[in-house]
């Protein structure tokens, strides 16, 4: 039975591996399990943008792009098997949208020659492009949004932190624990004390971690949450009255999705965001006229305009600016990873450009070296209006505290270099 | 007619007590072993050695481990997942901390400290029994997740939290991270899953076996007639988790390269490895084989059918794939309790007396 089996498998793979053609961007997606509700937001987004500049300008350079879509169900294995069905196919970068799987195709990218575009996720310390040659964060990772998000505080209290206390709720995984140690050296500069609260995922389960809150009754509290966590933590700060304006969201935990359900209780709640929201730019007009009314749109465009939906356009934005810019180094237009990774690198994406792409101010503006992976790292203020139904931007770009980030992220890829034997570029 | 015992005379104990009596199973299982030793090695590419070969290897060792606890033994047991991740900590700590030494070695080791942390944990065994033993082994689930993610020593003080494992070689070929090429993994597992999977038959047909046995049928009785049931517990959690412990190990160094003990060795994973041996068969060595397959295929060709071969949406695949799944485990359950062994065992009844059932 198993041979017959195989053999099955074996004839069904043959014949349903895709053909090489045009420039393929696969889109590792989770549509599904308890992280499902964000991801599809964030897949539709960056299908769609494809879809938009397929549907009006042909593709980039005259190629079209292909988008294939496999699931991951945000689960590492999944993960990794997507990569392999892909990567044979032509793949140019991956954007997994999961940290954990994140970390495990840094050194299989490394390898196997592909471009993993990880923006506002991933590993922070993947910003040093001498050990991570594969690898971009731009425009901001987790520890530039911890740095904001303290800035912002600063700014609420007239550059003063000194004896306030600021609890951190997060999910006890890689991603949620990236943020700790730059708050720890931040709590040491600024004299606030920090309280770190795990919470285990999928994060249903919070009302110790509340309780402890509702005693030690912090200033602040910050998250660093994904998926079913956001929601809950939102509800339950709004059960023990916890005033929402001092409650920060990192910017994975800032979307339509994770306050709607709490209802009013959520008004004030803030997040950080590194991109613009609502459907206030010329590009949305495009998108409707070629992607949402010949429907085209990824799985009906139900979420066209959510701060997800933007965050996928956005991803998908920068990879085919990179891509132009490749085929504009390369001469030719089917291009490579190899010259795809030089793109990234060459990346320069000015506040003009944006204007040019539709999306006036939307994001900061993106310029990448060989040794800057990671862009400047801005990162603003959004905060919910429960009553109107939508974000509104209450601050403007701010630069992250990279006298304390530098060192931080040359310590851990320099760790990251021995443990792997990686010998760092010069650049 | 073709599949039948009669004209091979067994002229010796040993030929009548060998584990294929009949010669066409004899053939078969030889045949399967050099198609997977020398034939799929020199096939095989990443794809096939990710999505299918290595985790169907690493699971079936997995179940095979855990058919030996609760199969064979009667002790049930939800800590697999925990297990795993003491077998995957330990490997990490070892390759880390002695990257000169083999990492066979350290994967043996790793298996031999998750035995003695299983024998630690299987100590209650000893008062209580069933279900309030599955919940005793929960309780080591969760307690070893929390663990591994509060103590920053068994991650290295990483910044994440996350396990990396570096390249190690066995003569020359990169069996662990990037640069390890499919074959080299695919051998890699085959051979230990060859080994234990042996060592697993021949314990299990021998005194340890019988004593295990002895215990879950009936304990009160087994204890009568001479069997120690302290060492029959702890030896059957020990070896078990020995199993397991390897199998964790691998699928951290060898298959996942990295990993986050909350995500990899959470309790779905004890979960998934009780079906795949209650689906398999308890209490069968080609059951945890089959359970395992069965668990690790089943997704993998239905998802490539589903999204490749009818073009669905992914999210509507994956939903369909569960319930198929889902749908299959109550089917193969309802028509054959005892798992996909016993149907196995079945036809091979129904071959000997075809074409003249009467």
């Amino acid at each position: 039975m198993k041979l017959t089996f195989t053999a099955f498998a074996a004839a069904t793979l043959m014949a349903t591996a895709p053909a090489m053609a045009d420039l393929v961007v696969p889109n590792l997606s989770y549509r599904t399990g308890a992280y499902g509700a964000n991801g599809t937001q964030y897949a539709d987004g960056f299908n769609d943008y494809f879809t938009l500049l397929n549907e009006r300008d042909g593709g980039i350079g005259g190629e079209k792009i292909k988008v294939p879509e496999c699931e991951t169900a945000y689960n590492t294995e999944k993960g990794v098997e997507c990569y392999e069905a892909t990567k044979d196919t032509g793949a140019l970068v991956y954007n997994p949208l999961s940290t954990g799987i994140t970390y495990q195709l840094i050194p299989k990218v490394a390898v196997d020659k592909k471009v993993l575009y990880t923006p506002g996720y991933g590993r922070t310390s993947a910003k040093n492009g001498k050990v991570f040659e594969w690898v971009f964060n731009a425009p901001a990772n987790y520890w530039d949004g911890a740095s904001v998000a303290i800035k912002y505080l600063l700014d609420q209290n007239g550059g003063d932190l000194n004896g306030k206390k600021i609890a951190l709720v997060y999910h006890n995984s890689a991603y949620g624990k990236e943020p700790v140690r730059t708050l720890q050296d931040l709590a040491e500069k600024h004299g606030f004390t920090l309280s770190e609260l795990p919470v285990d995922a999928p994060g249903q389960e919070q009302k110790s971690q509340w309780l402890q809150i509702r005693r030690e009754q912090p200033d602040y509290v910050i998250m660093w949450g994904w998926g079913v966590m956001n929601q809950v933590a939102i509800q339950e700060a709004a059960n023990i009255r916890f005033p929402m304006e001092n409650f920060i969201g990192i910017w994975w935990s800032g979307s339509e999705v994770d306050v709607v359900p709490v209802g009013a209780k959520a008004n004030g709640y803030k997040a950080l965001t590194f991109h613009g929201v609502g459907q206030d730019y010329p590009v949305y007009d495009d998108l409707q006229e070629y992607v949402i009314e010949p429907g085209k749109a990824s799985q009906g465009g139900e979420h066209v305009g959510s701060v997800l939906y933007s965050r996928g356009m956005y991803a998908a934005l920068v990879i085919s600016e990179a891509i132009r810019k490749a085929q504009e180094i390369a001469g030719v237009s089917a291009i490579s990873p190899e010259q795809l990774r030089e793109g990234f690198e060459q990346l320069d994406i000015t506040p003009e450009r944006l204007e040019e792409l539709g999306l006036p101010d939307f994001g900061p503006e993106i310029k990448l070296s060989c040794d800057n992976h990671g862009g400047s790292g801005m990162a603003r203020m959004q905060q919910w209006d429960a009553e109107g139904g939508k974000w509104s931007l209450i601050s403007e770009f701010t630069e992250p505290d990279q006298e304390i980030l530098a060192p931080l992220i040359a310590e851990d890829s320099d760790a990251y270099a021995k443990e792997a034997g990686i010998t760092p570029r010069d650049c | 007619m073709l599949y039948r015992e009669a004209g091979d005379f067994k002229t010796s104990y040993r030929a009548d007590g060998q584990t294929f009596p009949i010669r066409l199973d004899r053939w078969a299982y030889y045949a399967a072993i050099a198609v997977a030793f020398l034939i799929v090695p020199f096939i095989i590419n990443d794809y096939w050695a990710s999505a299918v070969f290595v985790p169907f290897l690493i699971y079936a060792i997995a179940a095979l481990g855990l058919n030996i606890l609760t199969g064979y033994a009667g002790q049930v047991s939800l800590g697999t997942g925990g297990f795993m991740a003491v077998g995957a900590y330990a490997v990490y700590k070892l390759m880390t901390a002695f990257p000169e030494i083999s990492i066979v070695i350290h994967i043996l080791l790793a298996g031999g400290i998750t035995a003695i942390v299983g024998m630690l944990f299987g100590l209650p065994s000893l008062r209580i029994k069933g279900f309030y033993l599955a919940v005793a082994t929960l309780a080591a689930q969760f307690f070893l997740v929390w663990l591994f993610n509060k103590v920053p020593w068994f991650y290295n003080y990483s910044a994440s939290g996350q396990i990396n494992a570096p390249e190690r070689t066995i003569l020359g070929f990169a069996v662990s991270g990037p640069a390890a090429s499919a074959s080299t993994k695919y051998l890699v597992c085959l051979v230990f899953a060859f080994v234990l999977a042996w060592v697993a038959r021949n314990l299990t047909r021998g005194t340890s076996g019988r004593k295990w046995m002895a215990i879950r049928d009936m304990d009160i009785a087994a204890e009568i007639i001479g069997v120690n049931p302290l060492a029959a517990k702890l030896s059957a959690f020990a070896v078990s988790s020995f199993f397991v412990g390897i199998a964790g190990a691998l699928l951290f160094s060898v298959y996942l390269g990295a990993a986050e003990v909350g995500e990899a060795f959470g309790i779905n994973k004890s979960f998934l490895v009780l079906f795949m041996i209650i689906i398999g068969g308890l209490g069968s060595i080609f059951g945890s084989f089959a359970g395992a397959a069965f668990m690790v295929l089943m997704p993998v060709l239905l998802k490539n059918l589903l999204v490749g071969g009818f073009g669905w949406p992914t999210d509507l695949a994956a939903h369909i794939e569960l319930m198929i799944v889902g749908a299959l485990i109550v089917f193969f359950l309802i028509a054959e309790p005892h798992g996909l062994a016993r149907l196995w065992a079945l036809t091979k009844e129904k071959l000997r007396l075809w074409p003249f059932p009467h």
